[in-house]
């Protein structure tokens, strides 16, 4: 039926009226197509978070989160330059993805089954296995999570990491008082300013935190327990099953790329001199696997000279010679007794 | 009847239930009101529709579940294992702490001020017109900051606070001081006073840095505008007026109550209602600071179980809810102060 102008002034209003709540623009199924004709994909990332998802002061969005798009870019649009970063706080970042503002969500985000049924959201593959820990001054002799009685934590808000926090309070009968910020930088100055005795949220951000923030490091101790599992990763929207699975698979990719030895280093070589038929098939000389995708022949290449393999990435940002000085722990791969187990590529 | 014995008006008498002016008037109106109400139903079902078919869980349900975190501050006893609403209600009553405490010292303060700009005083004028200007071109959500800083920057550490006769604490923790508390078993008045240990301030009344910085922000800020409102009332009573009372031989504080008060008060409550508006909505950055006020909590909520939508709303309606009531109070006693003509 031809609609009358009456219902098309309706329609009209009523799309501006819809896109105040959402914005209407790319939610309805082929992510893909909207990336690929803008040239350009949003991702979501932290604010400000060092080793994650942190711009320099030339506006150059560097970290894990960042990578992990780059990545993406790099496998779907061909450059892992054709992204713009969002920064978003801890309550935005749901609702920027679920109303088309951003395409993927790279934000240190953890997995749990409440977000992953009832947000409208994909979880898709686990970038790092993290644990929410507390970090308090030197100088409070406080050595373990259990001292903490009475004591006032900063926390920011909008995180698993208040929930988890309450258990833990709860759970060893401690009556922690929260003190809940909106913003990251926020909770960070009232941490070192002295309101709080305790910082929580998760070790790899406390590493980031103590390593940027704090006026001398070695005065703030991240104590050992970690209270909590938070599985990091990216999340798309939901209802788009192609987009979900490219960005799974450039993850897995990723991550099988470091079990099979392929780098950014060696990548060209292996491409025209490797024999080895999984390498082969991981760089698209045997099998297409970028067929099934919808992508090209050559996306995992592209995307493992882009970033690196997870290995590089997790180095170049977070590990042991970065300021974040973090090990590998359970994201070594399985073969090295890690939890990074990435279905195969076949 | 008979046509030939009415002039004009026998036309109109004829004219139907439609033709009359005022039933289409009711008409118009009904039919404008029916279709705003249609058009926000189908705006309304629409994002329902487009939620639901993306899988966006909706609904109030989730109020009955177990919130699941804590509260810094509440006025009312709280736990984690108590339902959202319960949380709900610890931030009202907290946006409301922060309003009415925040409102009372705005009103004195922005009094003194103003009375101070128009007095005879130099001083006084050159100091109220000083204050005035610093505090209202400054944004409000700096200030705010300014004071968090100030007061948890530079105070000294819970272990070592600033103290003035063991009756009065002051640290990063905050400002502590005695209550007087109705003691049953003495039945008579005693004298709850905070106890140092050496440790963490216990007993007495504490109130954390939190609260005290948005209280004080937006008191100091808001005062401001309330001594420009006060200034404005004074100013508007007529010279005249005043010399005419002193000439029947009035003191100075006959005048000030009997001729200048109740002719200011006039001017001065209703912009003075819009002030108090402002306070109360201003209180939502409290956030900024970590205060748990009712849009920090909401935004942990909505955190917590993504309904976004419905969180907003319940902010929305709350704060419209707190801006019509303290409207409806004003208007009641600005019906009560307003000149009764004889």
């Amino acid at each position: 039926m031809k609609p009358t102008p009456i219902q098309t002034a309706l329609g009209a209003a009523a799309a501006i009226g819809i896109s105040v709540l959402f914005s209407a623009s790319a939610w309805a199924g082929k992510t893909v197509d909207t990336i690929k004709q803008r040239d350009q994909m949003v991702c979501g990332v932290n604010t400000g978070l060092a080793g994650f998802g942190a711009a320099d002061s030339q506006g150059k969005w560097t970290g894990l989160d960042v990578d992990i798009c780059r990545a993406v870019a790099a496998a779907v649009l061909g450059s892992g330059d054709k992204v713009r970063y969002v920064p978003l706080s801890a309550p935005q970042r749901f609702t920027a993805l679920q109303s088309g503002e951003i395409d993927i969500l790279s934000r240190n985000t953890t997995f749990t089954l409440t977000r992953d049924a009832s947000l409208g959201l994909h979880q898709t593959a686990v970038t790092f296995y993290d644990g929410q820990g507390f970090m308090v001054s030197v100088k409070s002799g406080i050595k373990s999570a259990k001292q903490l009685k009475g004591a006032t934590v900063c926390v920011q808000s909008g995180t698993t990491t208040e929930k988890n926090l309450t258990d833990f309070s709860k759970a060893n009968n401690l009556a922690i008082k929260p003190v809940v910020f909106e913003k990251l930088e926020a909770a960070n100055a009232a941490y070192f300013a002295g309101r709080c005795k305790a910082y929580t949220t998760d070790a790899s951000g406390l590493a980031s935190i103590r390593s940027k923030e704090a006026k001398d490091p070695k005065e703030h101790a991240i104590l050992p327990e970690l209270i909590s599992k938070e599985p990091l990763g990216p999340l798309v929207r939901r209802g788009d099953d192609e987009w979900f699975a490219m960005v799974k698979w450039v993850i897995y990719g990723l991550i099988e790329a470091e079990e099979y030895g392929i780098s950014s280093a060696n990548i060209e070589k292996l491409k025209a001199e490797s024999t080895d038929p999984v390498v082969m098939r991981l760089l698209g000389k045997s099998d297409d696997t970028g067929k099934l995708l919808g992508l090209d022949r050559d996306w995992l290449a592209r995307a493992i000279s882009t970033s690196g393999n997870y290995g590089e990435i997790f180095d170049r940002n977070v590990g042991e010679k970065t300021p974040l000085a973090l090990k590998r722990g359970p994201n070594a791969q399985w073969t090295k007794g890690g939890l990074q187990y990435a279905p195969p590529i076949r | 009847m008979d046509s030939r014995f009415c002039g004009f008006h026998c036309l109109r008498m004829k004219t139907t239930f439609w033709h009359l002016r005022q039933t289409r008037r009711w008409m118009y109106q009904i039919a404008l009101m029916a279709g705003l109400l249609a058009f926000l139903a189908w705006l309304l079902s629409n994002t329902l529709a487009n939620m639901k078919a993306r899988g966006i869980q909706s609904g109030f349900d989730f109020l009955w579940a177990n919130a699941g975190f804590d509260i810094g501050e509440s006025m009312i006893r709280f736990d984690a294992s108590e339902p959202y609403w319960r949380a709900f209600g610890v931030g009202l009553l907290n946006t409301l702490r922060v309003s009415l405490v925040g409102i009372a010292l705005c009103t004195v303060m922005g009094t003194l001020i103003g009375v101070g700009r128009v007095s005879a005083n130099a001083l006084a004028r050159g100091l109220g017109y000083a204050y005035t200007e610093l505090f209202r071109n400054v944004p409000v959500l700096l200030q705010l900051l300014i004071w968090y800083v100030l007061l948890v920057e530079f105070m000294p550490d819970s272990q070592s606070p600033l103290h003035w006769n063991d009756w009065f604490f002051f640290s990063k923790n905050g400002f502590s001081f005695p209550i007087p508390v109705w003691d049953a078993q003495a039945s008579s008045v005693v004298w709850d006073v905070p106890i140092w240990d050496g440790g963490e301030i216990t007993q007495g009344v504490s109130l954390t840095p939190e609260f005290l910085a948005i209280t004080l922000g937006l008191s100091f800020y808001t005062s401001a505008f309330v001594a420009e409102v006060v200034r404005a009332g004074i100013v508007s009573v007529p010279r005249g007026q005043l010399e005419a009372a002193r000439s029947i031989g009035l003191s100075n504080g006959q005048t000030t109550r009997q001729v200048l008060l109740p002719q200011a008060m006039r001017v001065i409550i209703p912009p003075l209602t819009n002030q108090y508006l402002n306070l109360t909505k201003n209180s939502s950055l409290a956030v900024a600071i970590g205060y748990p006020d009712l849009v920090s909590i909401s935004n942990t909520a909505l955190n917590q179980t993504g309904r976004a939508v419905e969180c907003i709303a319940l902010i929305m309606l709350v704060y419209l809810g707190l801006s019509l009531g303290t409207s409806a109070l004003m208007n009641a006693f600005n019906q009560r102060m307003a000149i009764r003509e004889r």
